[in-house]
């Protein structure tokens, strides 16, 4: 029954797409609001990951029941970041940013090597081998669970973004800082929000992630390049484009993984982006500038 | 008299809003022409249209008899076209001289000669003794003074000038008009002018054309259209009050 | 510059020539490591410093130059000085059509640097597939000890020194008369603000062209360098993202921009990151990826306390350059 095999295929591709469209979605929370392009994304992914296989190994927690502490701590990480470092390049040129960013993460990357070591580590739930039968698909119940999880996360992120009192507020500054810093808004101060946002929800995809794929170092330029695929095509800084980006892409690279080489699958994605890239540089869902 | 310039029937929408509608009017070689009119009248839009920014949705612009469409800015610019901007864009980095060397460059394929131009032009617009500061350092006054360096350093034959008074003082503004009348008078330089502060407009231009709401509502000499009712109802009238 | 400024620079010179005759294997080589970030460090800078355009995917053009030449040499005997020559054109014709693509679509800032890196990352994955050269396995030169041939490049440290010395000097020179030409004047006015600059009748699609020719041709001659020099080329290593970072360092440690900055930053940094690891190895220790973590700490705290880079700061306080204002 080739069609169903493909229809399988595809399906885990999707359920994975939702854990990278989770992450790309923090990068595109950044980038919407602070108007900085963190180029240190994978590697706070990478971070999180760690962070569910460092609680699974020493508390055996599910990274499902870590995933809220790794967020909590990457939120602290991300606020201090903007508030310590990130801050002082708002209103500096674009391409100082994207040097500071690389910079941290180099910091963050080989520190995760000379921590925890070349190796991959990977995390082991009891459900890490059963399958779930679903119409005449045979899913993976961990790649089940992320992709439910990456849902519900995203939408407390949509719902804290148009009906929060702070959501508002940081909607509004994203729209018009200058409008928003006359009436009064804080504009550090929910800067700084928003980096810890955008840092706990890609370390929170990263704890989901640490189901389906073994931590190691190297994944971290990958991620970053990823999520930066994902928002291009998605539009950067439109939230609903960045999770349809991450579904495409989960979809495409799980095909192209399957129909050509593995090692390729990748390549797909870069030809993706530049194709997009060229024809609508805003992105499937962004608007024109 | 020859026209120089001939604006004939220039529209532009964005995004539905019409900027400019069906705007004509002609700058007489050797003369100069005063754009006025309020805020978002479409002046600055009518340059942009001129000096090829953007696309015109309909209308020609003629330098010459040499119809200007679908040019680029820099194509404008080797047509004989020079221009400031309103918000003043300095080459930040760059010493004051080198600044206006760039724009000499436009025509001079010579560094050493194109700097001996440059200096010329500094000479001229006061700006000599601060020839080897960085143009980021400037005071505003001087880097208005600047822009118009620059865009004259490409020896232009019409000079497109994008309110380079707002913001200077009275004896600044008196200066920079004297400059002006010079390089008019003796070189026969043609200007284009938008401009708010309206005692330069009626001590430079001999022709003033208005635009509110994207559209010509008066052309004729300063002494016709500061007498006509439209102008004053949509301009001077709103300015005064 | 001040007369305090040239004899310092040709003392550095001097020194730099003499240096094989003084100094052991060990400087050597690591001089010569000095001298090819600071050589490529240069040939970005053209694109950066110049004309405003942050590539973050130079590894492209090294890894091109490495591959087309090391081909020319294993498969069909041909040496390197004429191996350089297809090398260059292929790598300016990649640049080229990347620079075309870029430019002529509007790719602008975050998107045209994310291009760059979406195409190093494409040629990265590609070679890993491409069994004529080697593949992920590697390409590898043959090496036979002893062998004195500079006509192929084959020969001791010494000669490779001196190598990367005339090439740095080269691109030294070029980058200079680039700088005080009609281009060099355009490529600034680009890179300060392309709407005034295209207002003073430059060609931005020219002048932007030209500099990404211009770098990827130089870049280029440094990929030529590395396949001889260390013999083996892997994808893996060649156009990783991590080497785009590495090239782009110098450049930006020692002053995006400047002529001196790329050889400074150089200078800086790669004997700090050799003595970490030399210091590291000698307490018995295996930290990778310690050498990386201290060149991005240098690369934040350099962005974050001198944005400008090492080279225009030491230089006023030397009194190695004019300052604007004094007399000419």
């Amino acid at each position: 029954m080739p069609i169903d095999y493909y229809l399988n295929i595809a399906a885990s591709g999707l359920l994975t797409g939702l854990v990278y469209g989770l992450a790309a979605l923090g990068l595109s929370v950044i980038f919407g609001v602070v108007r900085v392009v963190n180029f240190a994304h994978g590697e706070m992914m990478v971070a999180g990951m760690y962070g569910a296989v460092l609680l699974a190994g020493f508390l055996g927690l599910d990274p499902l029941l870590s995933a809220p502490i790794v967020a909590a701590v990457l939120f602290v990480c991300g606020w201090l970041l903007q508030r310590g470092v990130v801050n002082k390049f708002v209103e500096r040129p674009e391409h100082m940013q994207f040097i500071l960013l690389l910079g941290i993460a180099s910091i963050l990357v080989n520190g995760m090597l000379m921590l925890f070591g070349p190796d991959a580590r990977n995390v082991s739930v009891p459900y890490s081998f059963d399958t779930v039968e679903i119409g005449p698909m045979l899913l993976d119940a961990v790649r089940l669970r992320a992709g439910a999880a990456a849902i519900v996360v995203a939408a407390a992120l949509f719902a804290f973004f148009r009906f929060s009192r702070t959501g508002k507020a940081i909607r509004a500054c994203a729209d018009n800082p200058l409008g928003a810093r006359v009436v009064g808004l804080n504009i550090d101060g929910l800067y700084a929000l928003t980096f810890g946002i955008g840092a706990a929800v890609v370390g929170v995809a990263g704890a989901l992630m640490s189901l389906l794929v073994d931590a190691r170092p190297q994944l971290a330029p990958e991620y970053t390049l990823l999520s930066f695929i994902i928002v291009i095509i998605g539009g950067l800084g439109s939230l609903p484009g960045a999770l349809l980006g991450g579904m495409l892409i989960g979809v495409s690279e799980a095909l192209a993984g399957f129909l050509l080489m593995p090692s390729l699958k990748s390549l797909f994605s870069y030809g993706v982006l530049i194709v997009v890239l060229l024809l609508r540089p805003q992105g499937l869902l962004g608007k024109r500038s | 008299m020859t026209a120089l310039l001939t604006v004939s029937g220039l529209s532009k929408r964005f995004r539905g809003l019409k900027a400019v509608s069906n705007v004509s009017f002609s700058v007489p070689e050797g003369r100069i022409l005063a754009l006025i009119g309020p805020n978002g009248a479409g002046k600055t839009t009518t340059f942009n249209l001129i000096a090829g920014v953007f696309p015109a949705d309909e209308g020609t612009v003629t330098l010459k008899g040499t119809r200007l469409g679908g040019l680029k800015p820099n194509q404008i610019c080797a047509a004989g076209i020079g221009r400031t901007f309103q918000i003043v864009k300095p080459f930040g980095a760059l010493t004051v001289e080198e600044n206006v060397v760039v724009g000499a460059l436009a025509r001079e394929r010579s560094v050493a000669v194109a700097r001996a131009q440059a200096r010329a032009v500094l000479e001229r617009l006061e700006l000599a003794d601060q020839a080897a500061r960085p143009a980021r350092s400037l005071t505003l006054p001087d880097r208005k003074r600047l822009e118009v360096a620059r865009a004259l350093a490409t020896r232009p034959t019409l000079l497109l000038l994008d309110e380079v008074l707002a913001g200077l003082r009275p004896t600044e503004v008196d200066r920079m008009v004297e400059v002006l009348r010079d390089l008019n008078r003796r070189e026969g330089l043609t200007i284009l002018m938008i401009e708010h502060v309206m005692r330069a407009v009626m001590a430079l231009s001999d022709q003033v054309v208005v635009l509110d709401h994207g559209e010509k509502i008066a052309d004729g000499t300063p002494a016709e259209v500061v007498a006509d009712p439209r102008v004053v109802e949509s301009y001077l009238g709103a300015e005064e009050a | 510059m001040t007369g305090r400024g040239i004899v310092l620079l040709v003392l550095a010179g001097l020194l730099l020539a003499v240096a094989p005759l003084v100094g052991d294997r060990y400087v050597v080589s690591v001089l010569t490591t000095v001298l090819w970030f600071a050589y490529v460090g240069q040939a970005w800078n053209v694109m950066m410093g110049f004309s405003g355009l942050l590539s973050l995917g130079h590894a492209l053009y090294v890894g091109l130059g490495a591959y087309v030449s090391a081909a020319l040499f294993v498969h069909y005997g041909i040496g390197p000085w004429a191996g350089m020559l297809l090398a260059m054109l292929v790598s300016v014709a990649v640049g080229t059509f990347i620079g075309f693509l870029g430019f002529r679509f509007g790719v602008k800032g975050v998107h045209f640097s994310l291009l760059t890196i979406a195409f190093a990352e494409v040629a990265r994955i590609g070679f890993d597939h491409i069994q004529w050269l080697g593949g992920s396995g590697g390409l590898f030169l043959p090496v036979e000890a002893g062998v004195s041939d500079p006509l192929n490049l084959r020969g001791s440290p010494t000669l490779f020194y001196y190598v990367i010395l005339a090439l740095v000097l080269g691109a030294l020179a070029l980058s200079r008369v680039l700088l005080h030409s009609r281009l060099g004047y355009q490529w600034l006015a680009v890179r300060e603000d392309p709407e005034a600059a295209e207002a003073v009748g430059v060609d931005l699609f020219r002048a932007r062209m030209t500099a990404v020719a211009v770098s990827s041709a130089l870049t280029a001659l440094g990929g030529v360098f590395q396949a001889f020099y260390f013999n083996n080329l892997f994808p893996e290593q060649v156009f990783s993202m991590g080497r785009s970072i590495e090239i782009i360092l110098p450049a930006i440690v020692g002053g995006i921009g400047t002529l001196i900055g790329p050889i400074l930053g150089a200078f800086i940094l790669t004997p700090l990151g050799e003595g970490l690891t030399f210091l590291i190895e000698a307490g018995g220790l295996d930290l990778p990826g310690l050498k990386q973590l201290f060149y991005g700490v240098a690369l934040v705290t350099i962005v974050v306390f001198r944005p400008e880079g090492v080279w225009p700061w030491l230089a006023r306080r030397l009194r190695l350059v004019r300052q604007p204002g004094e007399e000419a």
